[in-house]
């Protein structure tokens, strides 16, 4: 797993979600998932880049049914973005980069 | 800018394959992968959306279609390939060397081979774009997980759509497969496993005309082909295994095709109408269409490539 992202279960979600002070993505993801083998470097490189302004987390659907089934999950990989406490956004399918960043724009700063 | 000798476009088993061959003869390709998508030609191609393969030569105990993928990409890498995981966006054959840009980029290549694939055809109804990820999917092995005790459909009668639908019945309390027509097209050894299983449901000569709920997929509205009738399938989950198009919108007016937008290579080789230009796998076959063929033809565009361009530069 790249550095800075944060592995969560479903025992440690409510309270990583709770404490963080900047919003937090979650992807939604399983081993056997192509396109969420596809999107993890991409997720990789803007944990580094935007360190300061989003915490970039991952949760194992496999391991961890029990969020998928609250946030009404039924296909990863689905990133969700969550800013204080709650739910801010859903992006359901892998997609490049490039659209990653646009449609999280709002949580990147006024720099992007 | 930066120019190579040979540049691919696409990274499914025709693309890599063409790397790993092209790579191993010390040509250095770039492999323009494609763009990650639940949906459409993503780096890997149509393997990373499905399940098991149990057809592809060496692997006796079948192999999931990612893990497949991943291997090809290893391999030619290991020989000197070098990726770029983004769209092309314009090629122009006008002049030598051709040019090849991208979102960010261009690029100059002396020989290019296009193996752009074909992706998923959808049902073209309204409600696909609000329900997919909702309990519509195009992937089985991403989303079957999902629906495990439901009853789900799969919409197509070929050999993919079966495969779905097999893997689908590991979770799904039910599977209703929804074939046009009153045959299959599937291969017969499919035909009989699907038929033999418990949990396969067949609904003949039908068509899905219409998806019903707003969040979440809370039915499908089924049609006769025959009589016209329609009916409410009661389904929460629903996959799409009808067929594809070629992605080959990049050549139009470029390269010959056919009209249904598959290139045209001269019969029994890659070569396209414009020298330098070499095509593999399904842009250009609409009639074998397996991970072999493709590796294959992949194989026939390195080799037609490396003479092109002794015999060229």
């Amino acid at each position: 797993m790249a550095a800075g992202i944060v592995n969560l279960t479903d025992a440690t979600f409510d309270e990583t979600i709770q404490a963080s002070d900047k919003p937090i993505i979650v992807d939604f993801w399983a081993d056997w998932c192509g396109p969420c083998k596809m999107i993890a470097p991409i997720l990789g490189e803007i944990a580094a880049e935007h360190a300061d302004s989003i915490t970039v987390a991952k949760l194992n659907v496999d391991e961890n049914p029990e969020m998928g089934m609250r946030f009404g999950v039924q296909s990863i990989p689905t990133l969700l973005v969550f800013q204080n406490g709650t739910l801010a956004k859903r992006m359901v399918g892998a997609k490049g980069k490039g659209q990653m960043l646009q449609e999280l724009s709002e949580f990147l700063g006024t720099s992007h | 800018m930066s120019h190579h000798h040979v540049l691919i476009i696409g990274s499914g088993p025709a693309g890599l394959t063409a790397a790993i061959y092209t790579a191993r003869a010390n040509l250095a390709p770039l492999v323009i992968e494609g763009e990650p998508s639940s949906t459409s030609d993503q780096p890997g191609g149509q393997l990373m959306l499905t399940t098991e393969v149990e057809n592809f030569p060496g692997f006796p105990d079948g192999i999931m279609g990612p893990e497949l993928m991943m291997k090809f990409r290893e391999q030619a890498a290991r020989f000197g390939a070098t990726y770029v995981t983004t769209k092309v966006t314009k090629i122009e054959t006008g002049q030598r060397p051709f040019v090849v840009h991208t979102h960010n980029e261009v690029y100059t290549a002396d020989a290019v081979i296009i193996a752009t694939g074909a992706q998923s055809l959808m049902l073209g109804l309204e409600a696909e774009s609000r329900l997919l990820g909702h309990g519509l999917s195009t992937c089985a092995t991403c989303d079957g997980f999902f629906f495990r005790g439901q009853d789900i459909a799969v919409v197509g009668g070929g050999d993919s759509a079966l495969e779905e639908a097999m893997f689908l019945t590991k979770f799904a309390n039910t599977v209703t497969l929804v074939v046009r027509r009153d045959v299959l097209r599937a291969s017969k050894i499919m035909q009989d496993r699907a038929m033999a299983n418990p949990k396969m449901k067949f609904l003949w000569n039908h068509q899905v005309v219409d998806l019903k709920g707003q969040d979440k997929l809370e039915g499908a509205v089924v049609r006769n082909t025959k009589t016209g009738e329609q009916s409410n399938l009661d389904i929460t989950g629903i996959f799409i295994a009808i067929g594809h198009v070629p992605n080959t919108g990049l050549f139009s007016g470029i390269l010959d095709m056919e009209d249904s937008g598959y290139l045209i290579t001269r019969p029994g080789s890659t070569y396209t109408n414009i020298d330098g230009v070499f095509a593999c796998g399904d842009v250009q076959d609409h009639t074998y269409r397996q991970a072999i063929t493709a590796a294959g033809s992949g194989c026939m565009a390195a080799i037609d490539a490396e003479r092109w361009l002794e015999a060229h530069h």
